[in-house]
């Protein structure tokens, strides 16, 4: 059984159809990236999958581990492993980034029967992924990603999804607006957490990602379809060629 | 008396029965109230009690009044609450740890068997303000009705005319009292309407330091007594009209609160009348729950060069309540500064008022006033008005004004949740934050914990209420109005 399996999947937003069939099977282990042009419907694809319910899906299905997505509140998704880090993530004045981040970890905990893990158990992990994103935990003190630079707000994504360690992560333009440094020690991040038990979707603009997260398959995806498939060299030959000649190609997977 | 009948007419009730009924409790309270052989104080209540014939209660033709109608008070034969007892054990749970001093009213009237009023530092009177007029009235001359003014507000008339009770809390020069002051007023569930006059004064002399806690709570109801409507309707309505005379000397540093929290049948107006002495700190903090009429009013004169006062509010609001918060905020000396921040939350049906009045006189030079209102509405049919009135005729002066008006933001909402946590546990969490901003102007100590530990509970209570598990929301969240 595959980890993620997309089948036709058609979506509104609005009254107008952004998603217009789409088809992706994801295996545990593996790495997907989704490449496309402005409005392509990319977040559109990771809204859904978070279940963000401002989104209509009007035909297809989603499974995650053979259960039905579709079903899911954002919550329960979460819960059953889905991370999305958001393209632009929210600030939450009132709400402490640590505290917010326990109470996360403390509600999927409860959903899989663990433990609830108390301040004093949380602090070790807490700070050995702060580590592995180089924050300042000064940063923390803070309300959630409230005054953050935008940098500082994707590592802050990676860093909620290092100590959540999902099943399926979504990666939406977490790339966007790095520096090489920051996107050096994003990319390490994510790749700390490359297992054969978790899959990851990588949506970007820029090949450069692709040089530090090395994924197994390239999707590009044009005005609600999935108009090309291929390995990592595919996301090389869009960077030279843009995405025009795409749509030129007939539908499938290019050897 | 010809005028009273004519602008009472007004009102279109029906004004002689209701200026009859008026008249006998006024007599009735006279015969009662103490300090009936000091003129002084006759004169008081008799010219009062003639201001409020002549000016009779307003109505939403009141520019001051234009959105809460107070009809429902007017139409009432309010009488004055009969003398109740409470055991010591049925007022526990309104009894808040970590006070200086308690001073608890049954019905308006003093309770000595409530009360704690030991180990006050020197220097600090906390006394119930009928024993004071008896014993000691000279101490309140001086200050007693000379701050509110019977002539602006016909409740403050009211309230003068009957003041026979109430707190009386004096601080000597340079005395720091650290523990907050609790006030409790405790009403009954009685069988007819029956209404309180409270009447408080502060007096902080210069350079003291001192925090007042008023509470008024209904007992014989559940915690949330307003949780269940139905349950409600045995009783009879009440009516508060409570009176605070807050006298700030020069360099004080004075905190009060407010917390209102009676069931749904209770009108209370609340009228919080400052004064403060040269570069006197001034904090008043209120925290409207309960009760179905609300009317707060807050109203600081920043009398003295270089005085700061923070006007902070939060009222949270469902099932029909009317919380009206109405701020008039008065500089009447150079280099003040005033901060009026409130915030809202209003769900079901309720409707939420703030008026935020700033007047500043023309001696009052390089005056810096601040005025933001906030308001969360969680319901399609809740509905508020925010009000700014700025009347500057200094010409060197800082006014800004703003006011929101939103819903929970989904954006929020849906992050919150993608992480694992729950609708409901995401919408308290949100509420929540929204609220602590108000509780994170208030100082450190008993009072801010008890506040904060008030609005923990209610929000939960809000959020167990159906109608509002779930709302329409829009994407656009904060519209700016001012
Ligand atoms: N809430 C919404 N209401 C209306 N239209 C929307 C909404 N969200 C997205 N859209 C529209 O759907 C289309 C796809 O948007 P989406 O954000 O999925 O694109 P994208 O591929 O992620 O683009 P980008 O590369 O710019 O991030 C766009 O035309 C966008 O305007
Ligand atoms: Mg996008």
């Amino acid at each position: 059984m595959s980890l993620l399996e997309i089948k036709n999947l058609h979506v509104t937003v609005g009254g107008q159809e952004i998603l217009k069939g789409i088809d992706l099977t994801v295996n545990a282990g593996e790495v997907h990236s989704i490449m496309g042009p402005n409005g392509s419907g990319k977040s559109t694809l990771a809204q859904v999958l978070a279940r963000r319910d401002a989104y209509t899906v009007t035909e297809g299905s989603i499974t995650l581990d053979g259960k039905d997505l579709l079903a899911m509140k954002p919550e329960e998704a979460a819960c059953e492993g889905v991370f999305l880090a958001f393209q632009y993530p929210v600030e939450i004045p009132g709400i402490g980034n640590t505290y917010f981040l326990r109470s996360a970890l403390n509600a999927q905990r409860k959903h899989r029967g663990l433990d609830e893990m108390d301040a004093m158990d949380f602090l070790p992990l807490f700070r050995e992924k702060l580590r592995l994103l180089e924050m300042d935990d000064k940063l923390m003190n803070r309300s959630l990603n409230e005054g953050f630079s935008g940098g500082e707000k994707k590592r802050n994504e990676i860093l909620q999804m290092a100590v959540l360690e999902p099943r399926l992560a979504i990666l939406d333009e977490t790339d966007s607006g790095l520096d090489i440094d920051a996107l050096r020690i994003v990319a390490n991040g994510v790749n700390s957490l490359r297992s054969p038990d978790r899959a990851m979707v990588v949506v970007t603009h820029y090949q450069r990602l692709l040089n530090y997260i090395v994924p197994d398959f390239v999707h590009v995806l044009v005005d609600g379809r999935i108009v090309l498939s291929g390995g990592k060299e595919l996301a090389l030959e869009l960077e030279e060629k843009g995405y025009a000649w795409t749509e030129a190609e007939t539908v499938g997977v290019r050897a | 008396m010809a005028t009273a009948v004519q602008t009472a007419d007004r009102s279109g009730t029906s004004p002689h029965n209701e200026l009859q009924s008026w008249l006998e409790a006024f007599t009735d309270a006279e015969r009662e109230a103490p300090g009936r052989a000091l003129p002084w104080l006759r004169h008081l209540r008799e010219n009062a009690f003639a201001r409020f014939c002549e000016a009779g209660f307003p109505t939403t033709r009141d520019e001051d009044w234009r959105f809460t109608n107070v009809s429902g008070i007017a139409r009432t034969a309010f009488r004055a609450a009969g003398v109740a007892k409470i055991a010591k054990a049925d007022a526990a749970p309104w009894i808040v740890e970590g006070a200086a001093a308690r001073l608890v009213f049954v019905n308006g009237r003093f309770a000595r068997n409530l009360s704690a009023l030991k180990s006050l530092p020197q220097g600090v009177t906390v006394a119930s303000l009928r024993e004071q007029i008896e014993k000691h009235p000279e101490t309140l001359e001086k200050h007693l009705a000379r701050y509110a003014d019977t002539r602006r507000d016909p409740f403050v008339a009211l309230n003068t005319a009957f003041l026979s009770d109430g707190a009386y809390v004096h601080v000597a020069r340079g005395v720091v009292v650290e523990a907050p002051i609790f006030l409790l007023y405790l009403s009954t569930q009685e069988n007819a309407p029956t209404m309180t006059h409270p009447r408080n004064l502060i007096v902080a002399e210069n350079e003291s330091q001192v925090t007042v806690v008023e509470d008024y709570v209904s007992v014989g109801a559940p915690a949330h007594p307003f949780r269940d409507e139905t349950a409600d309707k045995g009783g009879a309505p009440i009516f508060s009209n409570a009176v605070t005379e807050l006298v700030a000397g020069e360099n004080t540093v004075a905190q009060h609160y407010l917390i209102e929290r009676e069931h749904l049948k209770a009108y209370n107006v609340s009228t919080l009348r400052i004064e403060q002495g040269r570069s006197a700190n001034v904090g008043s903090h209120s925290l409207l729950l309960g009760g179905g009429l609300v009317r707060n009013n807050v109203h600081p004169v920043l009398a003295g060069e270089g005085g700061e006062c923070l006007i902070n509010g939060l009222f949270l609001g469902t099932g029909r309540q009317h919380l009206d918060n109405y701020m008039h905020v008065e500089h009447a000396a150079p280099h003040c500064g005033s901060r009026q921040f409130y915030n809202g939350i209003l769900d079901g049906h309720t409707h939420g008022v703030f008026h935020g009045r700033i007047v500043v006189h023309k001696a009052a030079q390089k005056t810096d006033a601040k005025q933001t209102n906030r308001n969360l509405l969680l319901s399609d049919d809740a509905q508020i008005d925010t009000k700014p009135q700025l009347e500057i005729y200094a010409d060197d002066v800082k006014c800004t004004h703003g006011a929101t008006i939103g819903q929970i933001e989904e954006n929020a909402l849906f992050y919150l949740q993608s992480r694992g946590i729950s609708e409901a546990e995401a919408r308290k969490l949100l509420l929540m934050a929204f609220a602590e901003e108000c509780v994170e102007r208030m100082h450190a100590g008993a009072a801010r914990e008890h506040v904060e530990q008030l609005i923990r509970e209610h929000l939960l209570f809000m959020e167990s209420v159906p109608q509002i598990a779930t709302g329409t929301v829009t994407e656009r969240n904060w519209t700016e109005q001012g």
